[in-house]
């Protein structure tokens, strides 16, 4: 770095605008020790889970009706359950279903909500209050009732959960790329872009959507979090996964009726749960932060 | 013009220097600056964007915000007395009273939430130690004194235009008649019809209250107009000041020259302007020696070796260049 | 302003409709007989088929809607509960003190501790303050409020026995309650104060005010403060939401009987007026409370107060000339 002259520190700037915005925010959220951490955490958290069949040391199901009820000891880490299944080796294994259903549903709702508030925030006019009048109805109804209303009425299971914690997700997304768009639709580079006959998907997915991602990055990643926490809500009102599959949230519901007794059983579902989600927030602050330097100093 | 003792002057700024600190990198803002400044007298400090004049001017003030910027070393004396050490609350009687500062872009310069009469009358009151009644009345003097009826006292910043916000300002400014006010390009985010009006509010009101100014701008004209000293500034160093006619007459320093070669002039009859090549040095990799080295048509090697020093050209007229330590530049006094 | 305010209560009709529409269409294609849940499973196809006359069910799918929202929105009533005796709308309102209380005691929490959290963490960025305080609520927006409603009532009911676990009575049945409900948005309300309070400090006009010789004290509540109003208030909006839909989860783990409990309760047993009527109104008052929200901005924002007023004229300008 030292010892350059003038015109090598120029051409460090072109350098740098040429590694293009991506790989700048990329080197920000790598100095940001906090979001790194979260980052690693998420990443051993997933692997955990895909490997959970290879890695637990009990069978996610195998009852033991000798050790019910164990406190946790080098035996059973986390102890053992009311049927005396190993809790560590079913969190581990819930761990998919909890991680599945945050990232599926936040993704597409996101999906879903990307392409409805595009549409709307590139056309306008009458599609848009229809739209965001809808959008405005399915808001004004509680995010939590809204699920347990649909998947009270889809059933439990995997796929319906995802459903219902996926629709409640859409009218926000909906609301934040249509109010991005809205800002961007106004700027000059946009005319540009029509003045040289761009076809109009060309420029939402070329021009529009890349200079409206940075929120949308956002809040996927804290929405993760909270669809997890939603979902958890779900399976503790005794709708969403349904046991014998471990899910976090169901094993909170489950251990309800002995926390008084061993409340090992409830302490450890929750601090899985709060620990993915702190993990995912801590790397949504970072990559807020990356995104818009502004914000930090 | 100035009728001083030879005192000290009403304003010296001694070797002032300034650094930021920027994602680990440490950013030389200004470097070693000297200014002095007459009482009723104008200096302008002239320079690129990103010179150092903003942060000249917020250091007198001291209104710098600590981090990322540090004052490293220097002194600000106002009448002798250096402002730097004092205490925070000592300070606080200066800001606004005695010093105070006109804000380059009037759209962000007004609290949005607050009514302008109020704004204006904030300051008043709080230094003239009078009732919110009177400090009312004198806001509204101020505010017909800069061409604003009264009766809009009462009305906020989105209801006024860029012009008439930067007369607020400037009424703020102005308010507590201080003793010295900084203009940091006040008309630079005006229009061009708006920005002689403006100019001739301030520079009657400073007469009207003989305040001294520093004028911040890049704008020669401004300079010619309303300034008696000048200070031409490159990467946060004071390269070359004098009196406006010894600058106008007898630039001397190559940047000096380069700027003045970017004016489009009616009078001269050139095909072509003559800016200066390149860019301004990146502030947190200064190059070595004379700081304006890489630019400059007349470079040697002995210009990257070691510091130029600021040289006397007889008079006021000061310059920072190697070729006037050799005699080589013209004399004149 | 009046305008707009009454504008937008006009509005919130064919939003109450719509979010009718929504839930009743969703309990429609709701699986499980309403008739056979009454009669029980013992009950004959026929019995089942007489009940279902009865009470409209083979009805077609518009006919029933027609029904229903005539009811509601032309007689206001929300129907009768199908397995108590007892019209919803009275259901509701006899629930409502509870769940009202949750919320309402949440919200002055979240506002009250929230935002001085907020403010003192900004004024110290990056002191002891800020840290701690940024990662307690970093933590607060991450734990489930249902299970830190079960951790509290671990330590403070069953380790130290300070307060009751679950049940409605005085006061001290809602000290827990209320902390789970409101600890996220304690910590939400904090985040968002620093960061809109940070954002205002920096802004040109906090310089100005500093260059005038005000104190920090001064600049803080006077100037940045004010500003800094706009995007909290938001959050409070959104968190008057979130604590609505909070105590739904909470009530049944303290088992409360409030709207939440009621509304859950139906929707497991399939009792549709409940839970349709339940969610209208949750919907009315968050519809309410974000009118509320918007009209306050107008008050601390004269530009949003202008644009209020310029957006009536610019419908009027419209109408004229469509007219």
């Amino acid at each position: 770095m030292a010892n350059h002259g003038a015109a090598a520190a120029a051409d460090v700037k072109v350098r740098k605008k040429k590694e293009g915005q991506f790989s700048l925010v990329m080197k920000r959220l790598s100095k940001n020790k906090v979001a790194m951490a979260g980052l690693v955490i998420i990443l051993i958290l997933f692997l955990a889970a895909i490997l959970a069949p290879y890695i637990i040391p009990y069978g996610y199901d195998a009852m033991n009706m000798a050790e019910r009820f164990a406190s946790p000891s080098l035996k059973h880490l986390c102890g053992t359950d009311e049927m005396g299944r190993d809790i560590f080796s079913r969190l581990l294994y819930g761990g998919r279903a909890s991680l599945s259903l945050g990232f599926l549903a936040t993704i597409i709702s996101t999906l879903v909500g990307m392409f409805i508030g595009s549409l709307v925030g590139y056309f306008g006019g009458v599609v848009d209050t229809v739209v965001m009048r809808f959008v405005d109805i399915l808001q004004a109804i509680p995010g939590i009732l809204l699920a347990i209303a649909i998947s009270a009425c889809l059933g439990s299971g995997f796929v319906n959960t995802i459903i219902a914690l996926s629709i409640g997700g859409v009218p926000m997304t909906v609301r934040l790329l249509r109010g991005s768009i809205m800002g961007v639709r106004k700027m000059e580079y946009l005319e540009a872009a029509q003045t040289i006959n761009c076809s109009v998907p060309r420029l939402i997915i070329k021009h529009i959507l890349p200079n409206s991602i940075s929120p949308i990055i956002v809040s996927v990643t804290m929405g993760i979090g909270n669809t997890i926490l939603m979902a958890a809500s779900l399976s503790y009102i005794g709708l969403g996964v349904q046991p014998p599959t471990p899910e976090w949230g169901a094993m909170l519901s489950a251990a309800r009726t002995y926390m008084r007794d061993y409340p090992h059983m409830v302490l450890f579902p929750g601090l899985a749960i709060a620990i993915v989600v702190l993990s995912l927030n801590m790397l949504g602050d970072g990559l807020r932060d990356a995104l818009d330097p502004k914000l930090k100093q | 013009m100035s009728i001083e003792k030879k005192q000290s002057p009403f304003l010296e700024v001694k070797n002032l220097t300034v650094h930021y600190t920027s994602e680990g990198k440490k950013i030389h803002a200004v470097n070693d600056v000297s200014l002095s400044l007459n009482r009723g007298e104008t200096l302008g400090l002239v320079g690129e964007t990103g010179a150092g004049k903003t942060t000249i001017a917020k250091s007198i003030l001291r209104i710098l915000p600590e981090p990322p910027a540090h004052v490293d070393q220097g002194e600000i004396l106002l009448e002798g007395k250096d402002l730097l050490p004092l205490p925070n609350d000592e300070m606080r009687k200066i800001r606004g009273k005695r010093i105070s500062m006109i804000f380059q872009d009037p759209m962000t310069a007004l609290n949005p939430v607050m009514r302008i009469g109020r704004q204006i009358a904030e300051g008043i009151q709080l230094h003239e130690k009078i009732s919110k009644k009177e400090a009312e009345e004198k806001a509204k003097k101020m505010l017909e004194m800069v061409g604003i009826p009264a009766s809009r006292y009462k009305e906020y910043p989105h209801q006024f235009s860029g012009g008439m916000k930067q007369r607020v300002v400037i009424a703020m400014a102005l308010s507590c008649s201080p003793d010295l006010l900084l203009a940091d390009e006040p008309t630079t985010a005006l229009d061009v019809t708006i920005q002689a009006q403006v100019l001739d509010i301030i520079k009657n009101l400073q007469q009207k209250m003989n305040t001294s100014m520093i004028m911040i701008t890049h704008d020669l004209g401004i300079v010619a107009e309303v300034c008696d000293q000048v200070a031409v500034v490159y990467a946060g160093e004071i390269v070359e000041s004098g009196s406006k006619e010894e600058i106008f007459d007898h630039p001397t320093h190559p940047y000096t020259v380069g700027l003045f070669g970017s004016l489009p002039d009616i009078h001269s009859e050139v095909e072509r302007l003559s800016p200066i090549a390149g860019m301004p040095p990146d502030p947190s990799n200064l190059p070595e020696g004379c700081a304006f080295s890489p630019r400059c048509p007349y470079a040697t090697r002995e210009c990257r070796q070691g510091k130029v020093k600021l040289a006397s050209l007889g008079g006021t007229h000061m310059c920072r260049c190697i070729r006037n330590m050799k005699g080589e530049g013209e004399q004149h006094g | 302003m009046w305008k707009y305010i009454i504008k937008r209560l006009l509005w919130m009709i064919p939003v109450l409709l719509g979010i009718s529409i929504v839930i009743f269409t969703i309990m429609y294609f709701c699986p499980g007989d309403p008739a056979t849940a009454i009669l029980g499973n013992g009950a004959t196809p026929a019995a089942i088929a007489e009940k279902r006359a009865e009470m409209g069910l083979d009805e077609p799918y518009l006919v029933r809607l027609g029904d229903y929202l005539s009811q509601v929105f032309l007689h206001f009533d929300l129907g009768t509960s199908y397995f108590q005796n007892q019209s919803v709308m009275s259901g509701i309102l006899y629930r409502l003190p509870y769940t009202f209380a949750i919320a309402a005691i949440s919200m002055l929490l979240q506002i009250c501790i929230g935002t001085p959290l907020g403010i003192t963490a900004a004024v110290h960025q990056n002191g002891i303050a800020d840290r701690v305080c940024m990662i307690v609520a970093l933590g607060g927006v991450s734990i489930p409020g249902f299970w830190l409603a079960m951790m509290l009532v671990l330590v403070f009911s069953v380790q130290l026995g300070w307060l009751p676990p679950y049940g409605v009575g005085g006061l001290p049945y809602y000290i827990l309650p209320c902390v789970a409900n409101a600890f996220a948005g304690i910590a939400s309300q904090a985040r968002q104060t620093r960061s809109s309070m940070l954002e205002v400090i920096r802004s040109d006009y906090i310089v100005t005010a500093r260059a005038k010789g005000l104190s920090e004290r001064e600049i803080l509540y006077k100037h940045a403060l004010p500003n800094a109003l706009i995007p909290i208030i938001t959050v409070i909006g959104n968190g008057m939401g979130m604590m609505l839909g909070g105590t739904v989860v909470i009530e049944s783990v303290f088992s409360i009987p409030g709207i939440g409990m009621y509304t859950t309760q139906a929707i497991n047993n399939r009792d549709y007026p409940i839970v349709m009527g339940g969610v209208l109104f949750l919907g009315a008052v968050f519809s309410l409370i974000m009118l509320l929200v918007d009209v306050i901005y107008a008050f601390v924002d004269p530009r949003i107060k202008a644009q209020y007023e310029g957006q009536q004229s610019i419908f009027r300008r419209r109408r004229k000339k469509n007219g």
